[in-house]
């Protein structure tokens, strides 16, 4: 059944190509790239007081690395030739160099992950029995030395491989980004600003989750939350919230003021059909009621307790969560909203909850990084004072 | 042992002189097989294949499309003769019409149903109309088209005689074509699953045929020619007349030409 389309539109142009597994796909790498700038905050920057994200950060970067090619898959016509993008790749697309730049950060993040967790790896080999011990023994990849030597220089390689990972993160997701922004057909998405608003709104989504998962994680195990830390965090985002809301206006505002041709199709989406994505959940909810609760917790500081302070951090960054979310939707669903033809609309998409690239799809997706967490974190402590985690597996 | 190698039966020794002849004389057939297929290809090269058929070779071509807006009439007969000849899916076009009605205060009306493929009933409007007329629209095959540039496999691609096409065996149906394409003329199969277009009827033109909405066209309105020939027709109103292109900001040089276009076109 055609979507009710008002003006013209050009007959093809009524589908929406790019459904919600195309909004999932920006969200989840946003996701990896803000989780491990913030652990490179701590890696190469030395903000020592993120010390107790550092290692959360930096697997939730992992976690979230595994499953960003999931909605890209499900959402293929022939996912079974998903592969030809690596094998052979043409390389005058900025999707060709995905396979690229996922297969390089993975084994970055990998290697980096492996160097901090090392020590543990080699305690569990040395301490467990049967097979346990055969994959711990497995994991140290022969190496086994844990000396006071080795240890220094495993961190100093960590900071050298979060230096890489700094520009390597900003590249997968400036250029997700990239791939909307270079799109000169489409007039909502062509704009240069395009991965450096990705960029942003990924440091501010990344940041967002830690703080909610580090509040998550010392709650399930009983631990006390660093106010220092949580507060560190929230000084960050509140910068990145500013930061990135600033860029998205100042993209609208010239667009607005220059009333070029793009302007025909952009002033009707911003002001009827994305009016309550947009509007609505970006920029007053998303942005507007978070800017000015962080902007309580770092201000007001001396005059708020931690647990309060704590708490407007974790909804704001939950809003923050959402503001991001309605970004990636409003680009990419937005984007394929008006036609080509620059007259005509077609109804809001709305994806259906049990169809193959429908919610129930996206949330499961969405839901195997925090899985990957809970299990990883069973084994080895993603929080590095973690009396409760560590001692369940050191006993 | 080997007195109790029962007869017939070949020793060890002989059993592997025997298998390394056979070896030997796959390959050498194998080898000559190759060479009789070299020898094969290149007299089909040279124009002598065995059904003494033309041989087809793209860079002898580049092809053109013409379309004069003053002469559509609307009739859709070019959007069915396509959709019967590429048996293009239900709600998807390879080609459609596009009828345009603007007032004398300048505003446009367009409308295209069902892609213009059954024609166009009488508008019914109090506005006054100052002018009307009707735009054929296709895949413009653009020399520097964003489709092809952006493929990740290299699916999409432009043959040397200047027809964009699609191999459907290799698109993995991502639709990052069909998004960059400006004038809507791509789609994803929903059958294939793959990047859908116009093929400027390859299959027909290749053969020295006309496309099928040229053929369809009762008025000319839609004309199709080939730069590299002598004499064209076609490519000689293209290079001394006033003609158009769609979108041309975009510089993706389309190498669809339109002639009596009007600023509302788009």
């Amino acid at each position: 059944m055609p979507p009710e389309v008002s003006g013209y539109s050009f007959p093809n142009d009524i589908h929406i190509m790019w459904s919600l597994m195309i909004v999932m796909y920006p969200y989840i790498t946003g996701l990896v790239a803000g989780a491990f700038i913030v652990s490179s905050l701590y890696h190469v920057f030395g903000r020592q007081e993120l010390r107790p994200v550092s290692r959360l950060s930096m697997v939730a970067s992992l976690a979230f690395l595994l499953v960003a090619t999931l909605p890209l898959l499900v959402h293929l016509g022939h996912p079974e030739r998903a592969l030809n993008i690596v094998i052979t790749p043409h390389f005058t697309s900025a999707m060709a160099a995905f396979g690229l730049i996922y297969t390089l950060y993975m084994i970055l993040l990998l290697f980096e992950v492996w160097l901090v967790y090392r020590r543990e790896i080699i305690g569990l080999a040395a301490r467990g029995r049967g097979l346990k011990r055969f994959v711990f023994a497995l994991l140290a990849l022969g190496v086994y030395d844990t000396s006071e030597e080795a240890h220094r220089i495993d961190r100093r390689t960590i900071t050298v491989l979060a230096s890489i990972g700094i520009p390597a993160a900003c590249i997968l997701h400036g250029y997700v980004g990239f791939m909307f922004g270079s799109v000169k057909a489409n007039y909502w998405w062509s704009t240069p600003l395009m991965p450096i608003i990705f960029l942003f709104s990924a440091v501010m989504s990344g940041m967002a989750v830690i703080i909610i998962l580090y509040q998550a994680l010392m709650r399930l195990s009983g631990e006390s939350i660093d106010g220092d830390c949580v507060q560190s965090l929230a000084q960050w985002l509140w910068l990145f919230t500013i930061l990135t809301v600033s860029i998205e206006l100042l993209e609208i505002i010239t667009l607005a003021y220059e009333k070029n041709e793009e302007w025909l199709v952009i002033a009707p989406l911003l002001g009827s059909k994305l009016a309550f994505s947009f509007i609505g959940v970006q920029l007053v909810f998303g942005s507007l009621i978070p800017i000015l609760l962080l902007g309580i917790v770092v201000l007001m500081r001396p005059f708020l307790t931690d647990p309060l302070r704590n708490t407007i951090s974790f909804i704001a960054s939950l809003i923050l969560l959402i503001q991001v979310f309605a970004m990636r939707w409003n680009v990419v669903i937005g984007g394929q909203i008006f036609s080509k033809s620059m007259r005509g609309f077609r109804e809001s998409y709305v994806p259906g909850l049990f169809e193959k690239e429908g919610i129930a799809v996206a949330v499961a997706i969405f839901l195997i990084p925090f899985i990957f967490l809970a299990v990883f974190n069973r084994i080895l402590p993603l929080h590095e004072d973690g009396s409760g985690a560590a001692a369940s597996v050191n006993e | 042992m080997n007195e109790e190698v029962e007869a017939g039966k070949p020793t060890r020794r002989e059993f592997f002189v025997r298998a390394a002849q056979g070896v030997a004389g796959v390959a050498v057939v194998v080898a000559l097989g190759k060479r009789t297929l070299v020898f094969a290809q290149t007299a089909s090269q040279e124009g002598v294949s065995s059904q003494d058929a033309p041989v087809y070779r793209p860079e002898d071509h580049r092809y053109v499309y013409l379309i004069d807006i003053t002469k559509c009439i609307g009739c859709g007969a070019c959007v069915r003769a396509c959709e019967l000849e590429n048996s293009v899916p239900k709600n998807f076009f390879r080609t459609w019409v596009e009828r345009y009605e603007v007032s004398p205060s300048g505003h446009a009306n367009v409308d295209s149903p069902n892609g213009g493929r059954n024609g166009f009933a009488p508008l019914v409007t109090d506005e006054e109309i100052a002018k009307a007329f009707f735009v054929p629209k296709l895949c413009n095959h653009c020399t520097l088209t964003p489709c092809v540039q952006l493929c990740p496999v290299g699916a999409s691609y432009r043959s040397p005689d200047g027809v964009v096409l699609v191999d459907e065996k290799r698109c993995i149906g991502c639709s990052y074509c069909v998004q960059a394409c400006p004038y809507g003329s791509r789609f994803i199969h929903p059958e294939t699953h793959t990047a859908s277009k116009c093929t400027l009827c390859y299959h027909r033109i290749t053969k020295g045929m006309s496309t099928a909405c040229v053929q369809a066209c009762p008025v000319g309105a839609r004309q199709f020619g080939d730069t590299r020939k002598l004499h064209d027709k076609v490519s000689e109103i293209i290079a001394t007349s006033q003609v158009f292109v769609l979108k041309p900001e975009l510089m993706t040089e389309p190498n669809c030409y339109y002639l009596g276009s009007s600023k509302e076109v788009r």
